[in-house]
């Protein structure tokens, strides 16, 4: 690791291989150390109070089942934890709070007591307190889901608000603008690089083909991309840890579900494809079938 | 008989496809609720107007042109406020956007605005009485989720390639129109877009995707990628993400579940062996090709035709066979 220069994008930070929590917070403390005393603390005596909405969504990796109403999945086997972007969101506010700190981090979550396992991970890897928005259910319909949590933050003082840019399994990528538009704040969604300093940011998104530069003022409300940072693991020390951390539990005030799911499907599987033959011979065999069956040649 | 809505979305002072699209679905909509009118927003710095006749050609009967000097790039709450505003004194019935990254960007936003909801990233719908019904892709790809949108307006966005733009020219009246805000007042600001690379081609237009992975074994192999893309003449470069968390090509690049999720024509994968991720990305290909040296990896249960071997004599075999067969 070369010498870090504080004021650097965030994503600079990201030691890819590492995923040690202790080497990480440790090396990080020690630029904000370093950094405090050369007068180069990108927020001096600002500390950063930031909420991260995360959700729990079932292990992508496993084999999905749809229940008998045709409408939801079958639990059963289902392995659960935080959705992979909120884990990334997780990650940014802990770098943004160990670089900035004394700041306050606050994982949000909506859903049933199941969720109180996802916010304690997000304990365990350094958060400070949670809350749990209690519902029976996730609404599918991500406008009622963000006017439960619009309600939460609205009073809350944060100075960022942070979510995954999506959750991988409704896929809906609404919350966060929506939860923005509810509460006046700017927002930038699927912000791949971010820099925050002097009660403003910088950051970066990915678009089709090319990349967008924008600046904001805070607070405001992110959504993260991959590439900001890589979420560090919950260390055995950050485990034990969450136990005593304070997660509050409230009713979700979610607003009217006008998006519902009506059937589930699985995709058609691809018929069999075949082998058209070994090594380099196979090529015009290949370039034929490419041409006379699938004509897209 | 109801009036739709369509985004039409535009960079660097040209229409996107998805512009085109949004606007056929908005037809869609319209003709199968009795024939209402296609109300098309185009926003852009002065002379986007221009482009007004390329969205009457397929179907737009109304473009709708806010042209200012501060809208030459995105900017999320001027656009937002604005489509608000259309669709309020329009009266739509529902509104298109394209699913990329400024619709998804820009729909909740105004979603919000009117408080209703949003039906994300559809890729068939129908107008059903009071509902919108359409179907969307969840949980990386492996379900098929079926939604019901109710409230007016119905705000969707579409899945770029779902909906093909068709010829239906329209007489496309102009209206032009303020934005709703302004622009100087709005507190993000996109300073700069860069273009990526030499990229002529988008994956999300390409026809045709050449995508490698790890067993290309180091990043300057990718010219092996490159010029098979080169050989088809409509093909565009993709990667897995081991590829590019590797740094050997960029981000915006990366096929798969936490990237780009793409469905071509024909989609080439080279040493690539077919994780649950990548296979997120590029499952709705029409037609896919894989060559990899594992005869038993992933990839070739999702191949339509597979060629097992050591790709570095397959793959320059092929592009020439390819230039061939193309030249004819």
């Amino acid at each position: 690791m070369g010498t870090p220069r504080l004021g650097c994008p965030l994503s600079t930070y990201v030691e890819r291989g590492t995923g040690g929590e202790v080497e990480l917070g440790r090396s990080l403390a020690n630029r904000a150390f370093r950094g405090y005393f050369r007068g180069r603390n990108p927020n001096p005596g600002n500390p950063v109070k930031i909420a991260v909405c995360i959700k729990r969504v079932p292990d992508m990796d496993g084999r999905f089942t749809i229940a008998g109403d045709g409408k939801s999945l079958d639990q059963n086997g289902l392995k659960f934890d935080i959705a992979d972007f909120d884990g990334y969101a997780v990650e940014v506010a802990l770098q943004l709070n160990e670089k900035n700190a004394p700041g306050e981090s606050v994982v949000v979550s909506v859903g049933p007591d199941g969720v109180q396992e996802t916010l304690r991970k997000a304990l365990g890897m350094g958060v400070d307190r949670a809350i749990q928005l209690k519902a029976d259910e996730v609404p599918f319909d991500g406008s009622a889901i963000a006017a439960a949590l619009a309600a939460e933050l609205k009073e809350g003082g944060y100075d960022l608000i942070l979510f995954g840019r999506m959750a991988t399994d409704s896929a809906n990528q609404s919350v966060a603008p929506m939860v923005a538009q509810m509460l006046g704040l700017p927002c930038v969604t699927a912000v791949s690089k971010l820099e925050i300093a002097g009660g403003k940011g910088q950051a970066e998104r990915q678009l089709e083909g090319a990349t967008e530069s924008v600046e904001f003022p805070l607070p405001a409300v992110l959504s993260i991309d991959e590439g900001v940072a890589r979420p560090r693991l919950p260390s055995l020390k950050g485990i034990m840890a969450a136990k005593k951390k304070p997660l509050e539990v409230k009713p979700a005030q979610l607003g009217e579900a006008r998006l519902t799911v009506t059937k589930l499907e699985l995709p058609a599987e691809r018929p069999a494809g075949r082998i058209v033959g070994e090594g380099a011979d196979a090529v015009p065999e290949l370039v034929r079938l490419l041409h006379d069956e699938a004509k897209v040649l | 008989m109801a009036h739709m809505f369509a985004f039409a979305e535009s960079r660097g002072g040209e229409l996107r496809k998805s512009a085109l699209e949004s606007v056929a679905a908005a037809r869609q909509a319209a003709d199968s609720t009795g024939g209402g009118e296609v109300h098309a927003l185009l926003i852009g710095a002065p002379g986007i107007g221009g482009k007004a006749q390329d969205l009457a050609k397929v179907g737009a009967d109304v473009a709708i042109v806010v042209e200012h000097a501060g809208l030459e790039r995105y900017s999320p709450e001027v656009f937002a406020a604005t489509a608000a505003a259309v669709l309020k004194a329009k009266g739509c019935r529902a509104a298109f956007f394209g699913a990329t990254a400024m619709g998804k960007d820009l729909a909740p936003r105004v979603a919000a605005t009117l408080g209703v909801s949003l039906a994300s990233d559809l890729t068939s719908f129908a107008i059903d009485g009071d509902a919108l019904t359409g179907r969307h892709a969840t949980h990386t790809g492996k379900i098929i989720t079926t939604l019901r949108l109710t409230g007016t307006p119905a705000v969707a966005t579409i899945r770029p390639g779902a909906i093909k733009a068709v010829p239906n020219a329209k007489a496309g009246a102009v209206e032009t129109m303020a934005p709703a805000m302004d622009p100087a007042a709005a507190k993000v600001v996109v300073t700069a877009i860069g273009a990526k690379g030499d990229a002529k081609l988008d994956l999300g237009d390409a026809p045709v995707i050449v995508s490698g992975g790890r067993g290309l074994k180091e990043a300057g192999n990718f010219k092996l990628v490159e010029e098979l893309a080169a050989a088809f003449g409509n093909a565009a470069v993709g990667a897995t993400r081991a590829v590019t968390d590797d740094g050997w090509r960029d981000a915006s690049t990366q096929i798969g579940q936490t990237g780009r999720i793409v469905s071509p024509e024909l989609y080439v994968a080279v040493g690539i062996s077919g994780a649950i991720q990548h296979l997120a990305g590029m499952r709705t290909s029409k037609v896919i090709v894989a060559i990899n040296r594992d005869k038993d990896a992933p990839i070739f249960k999702v191949a339509d035709y597979g060629i097992v071997g050591d790709l570095f004599e397959i793959v320059p075999k092929l592009t020439e066979a390819v230039k061939k067969a193309r030249s004819h």
